[in-house]
């Protein structure tokens, strides 16, 4: 196929018919999975998370190409994994101990599968066990701690001490956000990085699964 | 405008309340726990933040029912007392307020986004009638805190189908010039979206501190011909030593009101980080 820029317009314009039918097309034409991933959807989705930062975008543009990235992925993750492709990094993510407030949660999982990560949302309360446990079960990376409320924010600190005394903190990065979290307080409790919204959290997973 | 709103606004802008949930917990609220539910389980301490008010000199004051719409309520494990925290909450408010001051019922967001397919318009429409309808012994409802203009609109549709006047309140923190709402509407976009919808009164609240929501409430007051509402945090937070703080005192938060009221505001009062004190200051300094 000769205009793979196509791809790259459909990931930026959030439109997910689009997204779906090119990859389609491309991967009848032989086209290198990868080439299409690397190429052209992941540099869209980085242009997608240039433009929220700098106020262009807003959350319903960053939710519609995220969607348009995963509808290509389901696609395209199969033959990747086939040929023993990993993805970016495996994360499990949820909002801690006491805190029911999900929309930046959601938002920054939808970006990191956006990314080409594989995303294990536990949902909204999740105890440190739970976090323990499914990051033994599947073998994560990253674990992501969101929390909306000052009297929340303290479960997270709670997890990293029960990471610690499961000795599993040395084989996973942890990375926090939400209302009131700083990178003081991510330093504060020792966890290995701190975003103020789900682009930048993009990043962040990026940084730490590479460190 | 409706009678009741007519006859409020008579004499001039009109003091509604400050925060709720900071002075719940004050009196020992404890952390996670839906402070809602204190409507049932002390409905005494409730009594006393909106007693708290209505003697600072608030004329509007809000219920204890934010989060009491079946879906945040179902994250508690509450989704089946949904009238009944709601039907107490006007009753504490009621008993507060006696004729010093009308009682407006409180409807926050879901919390769930319909853009993500999270819940139905009608699962959202269906949730919002209900509080509404539960709500329905207050002299009007005020739906606020809206980060979303699509589930503002479906949540007046929903509070209008029960009768009452209906005020509608969007947060106002994101983009550039910080006026936009987290989905990026504008103010204008807001104002007409809303008006349309059936809102009787149309505001701003939280998120920003004084000086973020005057030109807000300008550009509010030039989109439309209803009342304006606006209820600013005082200040931007800050984190300090794990706690939260705000900075802005009563005395620069009324200072800074005088402005709203140049700009027309109708209804003034306050969200996060304010106190009765903030509403006493206001009074005094609006000389209402």
């Amino acid at each position: 196929m000769e205009d793979l820029k196509k791809m790259y317009d459909a990931i930026l314009n959030g439109n997910f018919k689009a997204a779906r039918e090119i990859t389609q097309q491309a991967l009848a034409a032989g086209v290198d999975p990868q080439v299409l991933v690397q190429e052209q959807m992941i540099p869209a989705m980085d242009e997608v998370g240039r433009r929220y930062e700098a106020n262009e975008y807003f959350v319903p543009e960053l939710l519609i190409s995220a969607r348009a990235m995963k509808a290509s992925l389901e696609f395209i993750r199969p033959l990747l994994t086939a040929r023993g492709a990993e993805p970016a990094g495996r994360v499990v993510i949820g909002t801690v101990k006491g805190d029911l407030h999900d929309i930046g949660k959601n938002l920054v999982a939808a970006m990191l599968e956006g990314a080409g990560f594989e995303v294990i949302d536990l949902g909204v309360d999740v105890s440190p066990e739970k976090f323990i446990t499914a990051l033994n079960e599947r073998h994560a990376g990253l674990i992501a701690m969101s929390a909306l409320l000052t009297t929340t924010m303290n479960s997270m600190k709670t997890t990293v001490e029960a990471l610690k005394a499961a000795g599993v903190r040395n084989k996973v990065k942890i990375m926090i956000g939400g209302a009131p979290v700083t990178q003081k307080y991510a330093d504060e409790i020792g966890a290995d990085g701190y975003s103020n919204n789900a682009n930048a959290a993009v990043a962040l997973a990026r940084k730490l699964v590479a460190a | 405008m409706t009678s009741l709103l007519a006859q409020l606004l008579s004499p001039g802008p009109v003091i509604t309340d400050g925060a709720w949930g900071t002075q719940l917990q004050a009196m020992g609220l404890p952390a996670g726990e839906c402070p809602d539910l204190w409507n049932l389980t002390n409905p005494d301490r409730v009594r006393q933040v909106a007693q708290s008010y209505v003697d600072a000199g608030s004329k509007v004051i809000l219920t204890n029912t934010f989060r009491s719409n079946r879906i945040t309520l179902a994250g508690h494990g509450l989704a089946d007392r949904v009238v009944e925290i709601n039907r107490v909450g006007v009753e504490i408010s009621r008993a507060a307020a006696g004729t010093h001051a009308k009682v407006f019922g409180s409807i926050g967001p879901t919390g769930k986004m319909l853009m993500m397919g999270e819940v139905t318009e009608e699962e959202v429409f269906g949730a919002f009638a209900e509080q509404a309808a539960a709500l329905g012994t207050s002299d009007a409802l005020v739906i606020e805190t809206m980060t979303d203009l699509e589930e503002a609109r479906i949540a007046v549709r929903a509070a209008k189908t029960i009768g009452l006047p209906v005020v509608v309140s969007m947060v106002f923190d994101s983009g550039k010039a910080r006026d936009r709402t987290m989905m990026g509407s504008t103010p204008e976009q807001a104002a007409e979206t809303l008006a349309e919808a059936g809102a009787d009164v149309i505001g701003a609240n939280c998120g920003l501190g004084m000086d973020g929501y005057i030109p807000i409430a300008k550009r509010l007051r030039a989109a439309t011909a209803l009342p304006i509402w606006i209820k600013p945090n005082a200040g931007l937070p800050e984190l300090v030593d794990g706690h939260i703080v705000y900075r802005t005192t009563p005395a620069e938060f009324a200072h800074q009101a005088q402005a709203l009221r140049e700009a027309g505001v109708a209804f003034v009062g306050g969200c996060c980080g304010t106190s009765p004190e903030f509403i006493y200051a206001l009074r005094t300094a609006l000389r209402l």
